[in-house]
């Protein structure tokens, strides 16, 4: 009750604080040759505000306080108290809340971080941000208050849904929301750099930071993500093309995208329109992710929450977002002639370009697969759902030239390069090729396109072995992140090859042979957990002498009541042997689930090499 | 003047996205199998649970009432969480319950009634799970609301506050 109130009333202060912001900001956009310290001041308090709001929603989870209706919807008593803490931003009010508080907290390192820069610029930042800022307000204020009050209080609350209660997803949506949110302070920056004119080196060098850092959260948040989907939703994949999904890909193929483009605006003073409008999309896409997610417009496993009248207001604000960087974009940005944007077709450049536009398509494959369902009900009244032989079809054959133009790019020099003394990429080239296709051969999957992917995929790993050695650690960040690109094409390709999978109905007592492996169903326990009652399977599986014990997990969950199904992975080096088990019906039989999962580990070891490059450089600029 | 044109057709299908995405909110959207609604109830006989007689479904759904056609079982957790929703709904006059007691062992079954009432008007027996079958029931529990043979609405789980309201407002 009292964390409550606080929460709510300091939420209504950090909402008022925004208007001496503005105030101070326009009057010193005219006044004085430096930055008034009030805008700092006040954004500082904006942001306790924000934070002592978010610690009171924190407390109201912490003591169940269900007068508060969103501590209500989502804990219970017997919930764990990580999970409780953890359920606060597991819900929409709250996450909303922590959006708001990432905003003002990125808002206000950026205005220490900025000391150097054109006092306009910085100003303008602040105005544009706290466009966004007050609009974040204005929503969850009017629409999803995270502390509404309830009467007569409640004695029990609803609890948590089950599959949310997991280590990996409480970390998750925080994660993906710093990525999220970061391209806030990319889009601000953007708008004010192009209403001054001031798109340029010194602007491209010191943004890149935030779009390396906005790049990086975002990348571990979908690694996050993907792991949770993996071991809890219990399908044995790690990326469904779900809608939800894609909504955090997108913004993450334009901020890939950009992070390049910046690149070469920083080295070559060009492509500054490429990295305006990458700067818009990026954060666009961020926005119409939470429009998606939160308006409940599309159907997905992820759909926790929705509410129309919620979609309406972030539908609005969204596209009001919009209009306003277009009218920036159109009457501000000079189409200068790049004087100094020449350069031949062998170059950085070009493959760069090519890259870029390559990117470009992979975005309109997602965007389409992801909204196109939706103009298809609306203008026909015809329900069709986009699954992963879409995306399959029209992404894996261009990613074959991609990747031969990511291993060569970072070969070659900016403006020309010549031509001799770049044989070994094609003797590289043909060796990858070969290898692929003894591979291919051995294993019978007689497919051309198969041997050109993976031997593309394997012409970027050796390149990029190479330049471990050959350029001396000079732009390692680089090279670590296409090492790690690479991998993780391979090793999706071989996951998706080799994997295999046996569906059985198995007894306590029995087994299941198949003359490769045994699995065998040796025992059922029963446990009481503190919210939950599990029964535990326990397997045995034995492949030429080896034997794997194996305990897939039946969850019954008190609060709310819902039985979920928790696999046993048992992960090594090469494969992952994964298990679940499910009850069928009436009977004492159990559905079992077993799958040989290929080289999954080194999906997530090479998302995190990707990331680990973005990390490098983001702390060797700064040593720098 | 190029530019002018690229402007207008950017505003353009901008405002048409806008437009989209705003009719696509006004749409209803929930997980509803389509093929299931508006269709007629499937044809079927079973065994009276206490009377054990042979009864048809043209008899049972005949009269202009509203029905709601529930499958439960008394092994069935969530079911006795959605008992007491259907114990209140059954005392609206004109909502007859009919319960279809699905692979189900008759002793438990009886307790199960006995221990927390027993909402229905009719029970059916489905020992075999083949009449389940017929309505494309998905799993235990789950709830069609039948009027004039017709399934307007299906609710797939346990019933809840929320479902309770929706079947209230079709019966007004």
């Amino acid at each position: 009750m009292l964390y409550s109130s606080l929460g709510y009333y300091a939420l209504l202060l950090g909402f008022v604080s925004s208007l001496p912001i503005f105030f101070f900001s326009i009057k010193n956009f005219k006044d004085k040759q430096i930055l008034d310290y009030k805008i700092i001041t006040f954004s500082f308090i904006q942001l306790f505000l924000v934070f002592i709001s978010f610690l009171g929603l924190i407390f109201s989870f912490i003591y169940s306080d269900f007068s508060n209706e969103t501590v209500f919807n989502n804990s219970h008593t017997t919930k764990p108290l990580f999970y409780k803490i953890v359920g606060t931003w597991g819900n929409h009010e709250g996450s909303l809340l922590l959006w708001l508080l990432v905003l003002t907290l990125f808002i206000f390192i950026f205005l220490i971080k900025s000391r150097e820069l054109l006092k306009k610029y910085r100003i303008l930042t602040v105005l544009f941000q706290q466009i966004i800022i007050i609009g974040f307000f204005i929503f969850l204020i009017k629409s999803s208050n995270p502390f509404n009050y309830l009467f007569p209080v409640p004695k029990e609350g609803m609890g948590l849904n089950p599959i949310l209660q997991d280590p990996a997803l409480a970390i998750h949506p925080p994660i993906l929301y710093l990525g999220y949110v970061g391209s806030s302070i990319i889009f601000s920056s953007v708008l004010a750099a192009t209403t001054l004119n001031y798109i340029s080196k010194t602007w491209a060098v010191h943004i890149k930071n935030w779009v390396l850092a906005s790049w990086i959260f975002l990348t571990l948040g979908i690694l996050l993500g993907s792991i949770w989907a993996y071991y809890e939703l219990g399908w044995g994949g790690f990326w469904f093309w779900d809608p939800v999904e894609n909504v955090s890909l997108m913004p993450w193929l334009a901020l890939t995208t950009l992070l390049h483009c910046i690149l070469v605006l920083e080295k070559r003073s060009s492509l500054s329109s490429w990295v305006i409008i990458l700067s818009i999309t990026t954060f666009t896409l961020s926005m119409c992710g939470t429009f998606l997610v939160r308006s409940g417009i599309l159907n997905s496993v992820h759909t926790f929450a929705n509410d129309p009248e919620r979609g309406l207001y972030i539908l609005t604000f969204l596209f009001i977002l919009i209009f306003i960087s277009l009218f920036i974009f159109f009457a501000f940005h000079k189409l200068e002639k790049d004087k100094s944007f020449s350069f031949s077709i062998i170059s950085k450049e070009t493959s760069l370009l090519i890259n870029n536009w390559f990117m470009m398509y992979f975005l309109s494959v997602v965007l389409v697969g992801t909204i196109y369902p939706i103009f298809l009900d609306v203008l026909s009244s015809e329900q069709i759902s986009v699954g992963p032989p879409f995306y399959h079809k029209l992404i894996a054959p261009f990613l074959i030239p991609f990747l031969i133009f990511m291993a060569i790019g970072p070969q070659l020099k900016w403006i020309k390069s010549e031509i001799i003394g770049k044989f070994y990429l094609v003797v590289i080239f043909i060796i990858s090729m070969l290898i692929s296709f003894l591979i291919i051969k051995k294993l019978n999957v007689n497919l051309l396109i198969n041997t050109v992917l993976i031997g593309s995929a394997l012409y970027l790993f050796l390149v990029n072995i190479r330049d471990f050695f050959s350029k001396k650690f000079k732009n390692t960040s680089q090279n670590l992140s296409h090492f790690g690109f690479s991998l993780l094409i391979l090793s999706i390709l071989f996951n998706n090859i080799f994997s295999s999978e046996i569906i059985t109905n198995l007894k306590v007592g029995e087994k299941f042979d198949n003359n490769k492996f045994q699995i065998i169903f040796n025992d059922l326990k029963k446990f009481e957990e503190k919210n939950y009652i599990s029964f535990k399977g326990y397997f045995s599986i034995k492949e030429n002498d080896l034997e794997d014990k194996l305990q897939p997990e039946l969850r019954i969950y008190n609060q709310p009541n819902i039985i979920t199904s928790e696999a046993d992975i048992k992960t090594t080096f090469f494969n992952d042997k994964f298990i679940t088990m499910n009850t069928v019906k009436d009977e004492e039989y159990f559905n079992i689930r077993y799958q040989v999962k290929p080289f999954m580990l080194w999906i997530w070891v090479s998302v995190l090499l990707i990331s680990a490059g973005g990390i490098l450089s983001f702390f060797t600029r700064r040593i720098e | 003047m190029k530019n002018k044109i690229i402007y207008s057709l950017t505003i353009i299908s901008f405002i048409f996205l806008f437009v989209i995405f705003y009719k696509g909110l006004k749409k209803p959207n929930f997980y509803q199998p389509k093929s299931e609604l508006k269709k007629n109830i499937p044809y079927f006989s079973s065994i009276n649970f206490f009377e054990k007689e042979i009864i048809n479904s043209e008899d049972i759904f005949n009269q202009n009432k509203f029905y709601l056609f529930n499958i439960w079982a008394s092994w069935c957790v969530p079911c006795k969480d959605e008992h007491m929703f259907l114990v209140n709904l059954s005392k609206i006059n004109n909502l007859e319950i009919i319960g279809l007691n699905y692979k189900d062992n008759y002793e438990n079954a009886k307790k199960f009634i006995k221990e927390l009432g027993n909402p229905y008007n009719k029970i059916l027996v489905d020992k075999d799970g083949t009449i389940a079958i017929e309505w494309g029931a998905y799993g235990v529990p789950e709830t069609f609301l039948i009027h004039q043979n017709q399934i307007i609405k299906r609710i797939i789980g346990p019933l809840n506050t929320k479902t309770m309201k929706d079947i209230e407002s079709f019966l007004k």
